[in-house]
């Protein structure tokens, strides 16, 4: 069969499989659990009302049930369990997994990610949105600016590998240092702890862009008569900058800030390009990665101790986001 | 003495003038409206007198300083917009009070000032709200109050009570009159509501395409208009205007069919003019005459009667008394030969 046949009847069954389920499942409603006659009908109208909204939400439920919820329950439910999903072991991942100095290194690292991917990126976004406002090239450096987030998560990482390159003759830093007069090149991602904010560095070059983008549009929403009554005021630029823009686009701050955060909970392609985890870079999603076919299912447990940590984030990101739309 | 005073103001974006050479007087303690359709200019004026668009050329002075180039903050004026231009995230107070603050005055200070500026907007139970929770109205006082804070030599005004609706409007508009009157300060307010202008303004300028057409106290411009852009925009509904040719003894208007004494010093017969008359000023005979009524608009003490001359020109006639005229009459039309008033035709400018 020809893909396109193929794709016709996909659609033809789709649209007609929904059709048919709201179709028929009303007509159930009306006619057999619910009938409009009999000794109250008025009754078994109110009735069949109560009910009809949950057909039309069922489907949406069930799909997100399955897809969703049943995989969160389901990664917690097996991180109970050893490796071959044979043995109940209670806690026991969760045991080893914070007794392991691995993983607590990886918490602190990624305590210190969450900390400065995100503020560093929302910081450098806004600067950018602002100083490039007004420009007529202005557009230039954004779309420069905003570039990386065209680039995957290895690919960015491949390209800031050159510029960390043990090598003065490849490496920017090296050839920096060379320039400088230090005789050695030096390998920056094994300088311990620094090592971890050369990686940050990355994310926040590849979000900076995303960062702006959203801030740009934020700051151009502001009424300009507030900026003029500020300068009528007296406020000078920074005044005007921080005490009465900032505070207008607050809200999108909020949701930006948290969106980063989000994502930098679940990044692993960076460390796991640059450093594979070692020198002590390891974070938490690269730690699950790399337990994920050893060890008694540590890597569920993992995952569930990120889910644990992103909720919060997440509910407060929903929530700004959704006081913006009104 | 903080008048305000422009010499020669130009206004260029790029190649485009769009103020040119603007002259103008606003004495200490006047109420100076700007008025004009969309597009001539008057809020552009206003903001170079506030500093937030660069004056080309010339000069502007605030009492006997030279702003010209000064930043808005230090020409001592204080701005009120359309749009109120609140800061949303601060209370009443703080917007009240920002200014000051700004300026670095002391923190008793800011509030002993707030606080009289709220009385007298009567704004004392809404000091703590944020202005999302004011009402149109409410938002538009608070507006004004930071203005009063600031303690300014002038006052402008950009369109302030465009944004509100009928019945408030009115009743600002009264509040503006008073508090004009309380503080004394000289006021210059942008307005295309010709009815503001009209009730506020101790004097009009009239602006068309960036250049002033005349400058003069209300009734003085409505009176005595220096040319036929003036004359039909002052006043509502706007002035009659009828195609003529000055002939023997008077102008023959073909649209009345008859030839009009007037009391001007007519150029030489032949001239192609417009004669002018008010609608109050024009009386309607029953009966006669070859004017179509086609709509009269009945708004209680007056009516509007529209008529069809036949030569295709419209006339307004305000109508009093309990004999009014009905669509579908056939009139005429008399005026006192005082009350016409001519323009030349090609120029538009008044012949007096």
């Amino acid at each position: 069969m020809s893909p396109l046949v193929q794709g016709m009847l996909t659609i033809v069954i789709g649209v007609g499989g929904c059709v048919g389920y709201f179709y028929l499942s009303n007509l159930i409603l009306d006619k057999i659990i619910f009938p409009a006659k009999g000794d109250n009908p008025g009754i078994n109208i109110n009735r069949a009302n109560l009910v009809r909204p949950w057909l039309f939400l069922f489907p949406a439920m069930a799909a997100l049930g399955l897809y969703l919820v049943y995989p969160v329950v389901g990664s917690f439910w097996r991180s109970l369990y050893n490796r071959s999903g044979d043995d109940f072991i209670g806690f026991g991942n969760y045991q080893t997994m914070f007794a392991d100095q691995g993983f607590q290194v990886a918490l602190f690292n990624n305590f210190l990610w969450v900390l400065i991917v995100p503020a560093g990126a929302t910081f450098l976004g806004l600067l950018v949105a602002q100083l490039t406002d007004r420009l007529k090239w202005g557009n230039i450096a954004k779309s420069l600016i905003f570039m990386p987030m065209a680039i995957s998560f290895v690919g960015a990482s491949l390209i800031w590998k050159f510029v960390y390159a043990n090598n003065s003759d490849i490496g920017l830093i090296n050839a920096l240092r060379d320039f400088f007069g230090a005789s050695e090149p030096l390998d920056v991602l094994q300088v311990q702890f620094w090592n971890n904010f050369f990686l940050m560095i990355i994310l926040i070059w590849i979000q900076t862009g995303f960062a702006m983008v959203i801030l740009s549009a934020a700051l151009r929403g502001i009424p300009e008569e507030t900026v003029e009554a500020a300068i009528i005021d007296g406020a000078n630029p920074f005044q005007v900058f921080f005490k009465i823009k900032v505070p207008q686009i607050m809200g999108t701050i909020v949701v930006v800030w948290t969106t980063i955060t989000i994502l930098v909970l679940k990044v692993f392609d960076i460390v796991y390009t640059m450093t594979g985890g070692n020198f002590g870079t390891e974070i938490l999603p690269s730690y699950m990665m790399s337990y994920m076919f050893r060890d008694d299912g540590r890597a569920t447990a993992v995952a569930f101790v990120i889910m644990i940590i992103v909720l919060p984030v997440m509910i407060w990101n929903i929530r700004q986001a959704r006081a913006e739309m009104r | 003495m903080t008048g305000v005073t422009l010499n020669q103001a130009i206004k260029r974006y790029g190649e485009t003038q769009v103020i040119h050479g603007v002259d103008l007087q606003v004495d200490d303690g006047e109420f100076c409206v700007f008025v004009g359709p969309s597009g001539c200019g008057k809020s552009t004026l206003l903001r170079m007198i506030a500093g937030l668009e660069e004056t080309s050329e010339g000069k502007i002075n605030i009492g006997a300083r030279d702003v010209t180039h000064m930043d808005p903050s230090e020409r001592g004026v204080a701005m009120v917009f359309q749009t109120y231009a609140l800061y949303p995230h601060m209370t009443v107070k703080e917007n009240m009070g920002f200014g000051l603050k700004m300026n670095g005055h002391p923190k008793a200070d800011i509030d002993a000032k707030v606080k009289a500026a709220s009385d007298v907007l009567k704004l004392d139970d809404y000091l703590h709200r944020k202005p999302a929770a004011l009402s149109g109205g409410q938002r538009q006082r608070v507006a004004i109050g930071r203005a009063i804070v600031r303690g300014p030599e002038v006052f402008l005004f950009d369109e302030p009570l465009s944004n509100l609706d009928a019945e408030l409007r009115v009743e600002m508009r009264v509040e503006i009159a008073r508090l004009h009157k309380e503080i004394g300060a000289t006021m210059i307010y942008v307005t295309h509501d010709q009815v503001e202008a009209m009730t506020l303004a101790d004097k009009i300028v009239v602006l068309r395409a960036g250049h002033i057409e005349q400058v003069g106290a209300p009734l003085e411009l409505y009176r005595n208009p220096d040319n036929r852009f003036v004359a039909g925009f002052i006043g509502s509904p706007a002035m009659n205007f009828l195609d003529g040719v000055v002939t023997e003894g008077g102008i023959d208007v073909p649209g009345l069919g008859r030839t009009i004494a007037v009391e001007a010093a007519l150029p030489a017969q032949g001239t192609p003019v417009t004669l002018g008359v008010r609608p109050e000023h024009l009386e309607v005979q029953m009966g006669q005459g070859a004017l179509q009524a086609e709509l009269s608009e009945a708004l209680g003490g007056v009516s509007y009667l529209h008529l069809d001359t036949p030569t295709g020109e419209r006339l307004i006639v305000e109508e009093r008394g309990d004999d009014r005229a009905a669509a579908g009459d056939t009139v005429d039309v008399t005026f006192e030969a005082r009350r016409a008033m001519v323009f030349d035709r090609e120029s538009g400018s008044r012949i007096r």
